[in-house]
């Protein structure tokens, strides 16, 4: 299976960016969190999703580039991700992965 | 699309961004991030971080921003930053020596991958060789593994002990304030220290003293009672105190509450002693029977306390007052009798020292009427807790001279010396080798390594080595320690969860390892490759004198611990053989712990005397083994009048010569048939110097100005000390007796005997179980303490000998090696292998004799010195010292033999080929 393997997380942080990549804000540590915190209802650390932003952009999955510093910030530059093709590639086969699972469910379990 | 409620990127005008600024987070959390973090990654970061924090001081109030500030930046101690962060240190370390760049390039930051902390394929590959050379020189490796095992063995039993001794009594909770009341007193001017003091003492000082003690505790020497539960008989140690001792102790109470003594017919058993009473059933209100005499109800378990505690040994405890209720004579005691122990606890303020100095004449006070007793002169003093086990030892000016404490001293001495001389073979032995290796080095050199790698590659080995010896040195001390245990009398185990013990131990691994690998690490990677392969390297001789001054160092301390043990042996079969001034063989003791014993002693004596086992019984106020009582207050024709009458008094039954078989000198013993005895005196002939009487038998001598007459002088028995001058002592009819002794018949076997006493005992005493000793048995518990030293000695002495050992059979083979091409073209012209042996095995001989020249005075002065402590010593013999000098010489030819005889075997061919 040459498929990129992705833990859960890496999933949802990987989503996340797919999600806000194309808000006015864009996809950063921060807005990341809270997407998350949001829509998981758990806190997340930002230094932890650093992480897996950095791991995800190692295996080619989001790009990044610097932008956006502000008074809030310290001043400082924060990095913003997009989705690669790879990236959206991979979010798709997980897609159709996990609904052929879904369709081979027999109906009355919806119910 | 659920969009979060705020906007994560703020108006940089914002009022937020100047509320952030004029509230920073926390400074050294920043710092810890801004140091943490790898440089590339930290400004995102923190930017991050940051903006958070401003939102949640919206949201959730400072103090809750500052705590998930902190705690994200916590959170930047993760493998992967961590890893980041090294590699970004190792890359830049690295690019400074590499001149070509990378090949790979990472996907992000092309300059800063991240790799792996430390090269993983290096490592294994440092692994590899260093476990190559240990398989390839399985003799050096050995050798080397060993006896740093041995020395490290012997160093964590050694802390261990040591550990267990400085720990003595922390178990308690009041260990900083709990104190003994003893005193001094001045007998002709040696001052005597004892535990034992007057009755009013206790109520004394906790009447005049009530801001100095919290509690003051009178109560009975710890001693073993007869226990009865139902028709049960037990015989357990216990102590009768005062009802507030389970809090002085904090004893940790399984069943029932500390306050269990305060009810007068109560006991407090020890878990261990529950069980063994009562088994499984629950003990809380059973009736216990106490010396056949006093009731009382269990009412309360207390946990066992370790075995180094002072209390450890008590298996009950009773209260003070039924023990009194018991024996009323108690209390009409005055000032003058010292008899019972004082246990105290101090408020926390209270400084011991000063307290001390405040009560010293407490007892002087109460004595104005008694001149006799003043002039001993007594001082009431007190003892801290933390001072009983390590410093119990009073000279004869009274002054605290240490105790155990000297030999906990010794021992790290000693441990810390066969340790460094483990270690420093270890060097050395690693360094010998190393030179072998000076070729290797040159060819890894040539072939591209850098002095780093090197560095790496010898560390490596070194510790690994350390690592296996302290593997070794761990198991060898699991196997040894019971053992060990049983010798020191201890309930040791490795402190596997200690943390100090670990960080002692990683300390030392660390240390040995840098050490032993620093010389080949630093030195042999610094050759010039060239040189080393040309073949025109060459060791100075100088490299050979550290080496040799090291086996004379060893030898030193060798030759010193075979010396004291030898001595320390002699003293005590010098002790051993000292004449006694009775006969211990076949000699038991009862203790009479019931009434029943004094209401049917004389049924006893018949039946015992009947059964045909036993020669004949007496009884006395104490063991032979013991001298408890002495007294003053004697007056004899010359006596001059500064001296100080100070007598051991024994009370004795007719029969008790005859039992213990003492020796007359002059005069007869007492007898039944003249009435006349219970006015007379037996006395030792140490008495007889005491007085300075020509001819004694006949004399008079008043106590407390009753005459008595002295009808008999015996030879002098050893009661208390076989180390110290026998006591000047009188035995009398008159007083209380404790003590029944029974010799039995010479010609019938103990085993026969025994069965047939015991029944005796049953059918006329049903109620007490029967607990003897034997005489014998408690004369040679007296020599335990110096045969343990011995022991011990002889133990280090032997490893130290082993270590010393190693440390010339490495030197012998180092100089073996060195000398071999010598030896071939010796060889070659006609010297013969015995030649060839003495000239190789000359040096080690010289060497060994300067050790033995060293260490001669060395062990003379110490043991000189540690045999100044006993009266009675044995001189030391200069037979020892020739014995051990000829000894560590065979010992030294022996260990060198096998490579100087090796190296002389070789043939020259094989040794010149090269050339």
């Amino acid at each position: 299976m040459s498929r990129t393997y992705l833990g859960e997380f890496e999933e949802l942080v990987l989503l996340a960016v797919a999600v806000l990549e194309l808000q006015s804000a864009g996809a950063y540590g921060v807005s990341i969190a809270d997407e998350l915190k949001l829509r998981t209802q758990r806190t997340t650390s930002v230094t932890g999703v650093h992480v897996v932003l950095y791991r995800l952009e190692e295996k080619g999955l989001v790009g990044s580039e610097l932008g956006g510093a502000s008074q809030v910030r310290g001043g400082r530059r924060k990095r913003l991700f997009t989705l690669t093709a790879a990236g959206q590639q991979v979010l798709r086969e997980m897609r159709q992965l996990r609904l052929g699972f879904w369709e081979a469910l027999p109906t009355p379990f919806f119910s | 699309m659920g969009k979060p409620s705020h906007n994560p990127t703020p108006d940089p005008q914002g009022s937020a961004g100047q509320r952030a600024s004029a509230q920073e987070p926390p400074r050294w959390a920043s710092r810890l991030l801004s140091w943490l973090t790898p440089a590339e990654l930290l400004e995102e970061l923190q930017g991050d971080l940051q903006e958070q924090y401003a939102q949640r001081i919206d949201q959730n109030g400072p103090l809750r921003a500052r705590w998930w500030y902190v705690l994200e930046a916590l959170m930047v101690i993760r493998p992967y930053y961590i890893r980041r962060r090294l590699a970004g240190l190792a890359n830049r370390l690295r690019d400074f020596f590499l001149k070509r760049p990378t090949k790979t390039r990472p996907f992000i930051h092309p300059e800063h991958s991240s790799p792996p902390l430390m090269n993983t394929d290096m490592i294994r590959n440092y692994l590899k060789i260093a476990w190559r050379n240990l398989i390839k020189y399985k003799g050096y490796s050995a050798i080397n593994i060993s006896g740093l095992a041995v020395g490290m063995a012997v160093a964590i039993t050694i802390g261990l002990w040591v550990w267990d001794e400085l720990s003595f009594d922390h178990y308690y909770d009041n260990y900083d304030r709990i104190v003994q009341v003893a005193q001094h007193g001045t007998v002709n001017g040696e001052t005597w220290t004892g535990s034992n003091v007057p009755f009013p003492l206790g109520d004394e000082l906790k009447g005049q003293y009530p801001n100095d003690f919290k509690r003051v505790l009178k109560a009975w020497h710890i001693q073993d009672h007869g226990l009865t539960v139902g028709t049960n008989h037990f015989s357990l140690t216990g102590q009768f105190i005062e009802s507030e001792a389970p809090d002085m102790l904090s004893l940790h109470m399984l069943k029932g509450t500390r306050a269990g003594l305060t009810e007068p017919n109560s006991i407090m058993v020890s878990a261990s002693a529950a069980k063994v009473m009562f088994g499984e059933t629950d003990p809380m209100g059973k009736v216990v029977k106490i010396n056949n005499a006093m009731d009382a109800t269990v009412t309360g378990v207390y946990d066992d306390m370790p075995a180094n505690t002072e209390f450890h040994q008590v298996q009950f405890f009773a209260p003070w007052d039924l023990y009194v209720s018991g024996n009323h004579w108690i209390k009409e005691q005055g000032w003058g009798n010292n008899f019972i122990q004082v246990w105290a606890e101090l408020h926390p303020h209270v400084d011991v020292d000063k307290l001390s100095a405040k009560i010293k004449d407490i007892k002087l006070k109460h004595l104005a009427n008694n001149k006799e007793l003043l002039a001993l002169h007594f001082q009431i003093f007190l003892h801290p807790m933390s001072k009983w086990h390590l410093y119990s030892g009073f000279d004869k000016q009274g002054n605290n001279t240490g105790g155990l404490i000297q030999y906990v001293w010794l021992f790290s001495l000693i441990a810390g010396f066969v340790l460094l001389v483990a270690c420093i073979n270890f060097m050395n032995l690693s360094t010998a080798r190393s030179e072998k290796r000076a070729k290797e080095v040159g060819i890894r050199k040539a072939v591209g390594s850098i002095r780093g790698q090197l560095i790496g590659q010898f560390f490596s080995e070194s510790f690994l080595v350390v690592l296996l010896a302290l593997l070794f040195a761990l198991s060898l001390t699991t196997l040894w320690l019971d053992w060990f245990n049983q010798l020191a009398d201890k309930e040791m185990s490795i402190l596997w969860t200690n943390p100090f013990f670990w960080l002692l131990v990683g300390g030392f691994v660390l240390v040995t390892g840098l050490l032993a690998g620093s010389y080949p690490a630093l030195y042999l990677s610094a050759f010039q490759p060239i040189k080393v392969l040309k073949g025109t390297f060459q060791v100075g001789w100088l490299a050979a004198l550290p080496r040799k001054v090291l086996v004379v160092v060893q030898f030193t301390v060798s030759v010193t611990l075979i010396i004291g043990t030898l001595i320390v042996y002699q003293q005590v079969q010098h002790a051993k053989n000292r004449p006694v001034g009775y006969s211990r063989e076949g000699l038991l003791q009862v203790q009479m712990t019931a009434n029943d014993f004094y209401t049917k002693y004389e049924v006893l004596h018949q039946e015992l005397l009947n059964s045909g086992v036993v020669y004949e019984t007496a009884q006395s106020a104490s063991q032979a083994t013991e001298l408890w009582s002495n007294n003053s207050g004697f007056e004899w024709p010359g006596k001059s009048p500064s001296q100080q009458s100070d007598f051991g008094t024994l009370t004795v039954s007719p029969e008790y010569g005859k039992t213990v078989g003492w020796q007359f000198v002059a005069g007869r013993d007492f007898s039944k048939d003249f009435a006349s005895d219970s006015a007379a005196f037996v006395v030792n002939q140490a008495a007889v110097r005491f007085m300075s009487l020509k001819h004694p038998v006949g004399e008079t001598i008043r106590r407390n100005g009753t005459p008595y007459r002295i009808i008999g002088v015996i030879q002098d028995m050893v009661m208390g000390s076989p180390f110290e001058p026998v006591y000047p002592t009188v035995f009398f009819l008159r007083g209380p007796l404790n003590w029944i002794n029974i010799k039995l018949k010479p010609t019938v076997a103990t085993s026969d005997a025994l069965p047939q006493i015991e029944a005796i005992f049953k059918k006329v005493i049903p109620s007490v179980p029967f607990d003897y000793d034997f005489v014998d048995q408690r004369y040679a518990a007296k020599f335990a303490d110096e045969e343990r030293i011995g022991q011990l000695a002889a133990a280090f002495a032997g490893l130290a000998i082993f270590i010393s050992c190693l440390g010339l059979f490495g030197l012998a083979s180092f100089v073996a090696e060195r000398r071999t091409k010598e030896i071939g073209v010796r060889k070659v012209l006609g010297a013969s292998v015995f030649t060839l042996w003495r000239l190789l095995s000359k040096d080690f001989v010289l060497l060994v004799f300067i050790a033995f020249v060293i260490a001669t005075p060395t062990a003379w002065y110490g043991l000189n010195g540690w045999l100044k402590k006993y009266t009675y010593r044995t001189e030391i013999s200069w037979w020892i010292f020739v014995a051990v000098g000829w000894g560590s010489l065979l010992i030294t030819l022996l260990t060198v033999s096998y490579q100087t005889i090796k190296a002389a075997l070789i043939n020259p061919v094989k040794s010149l080929r090269s050339e």
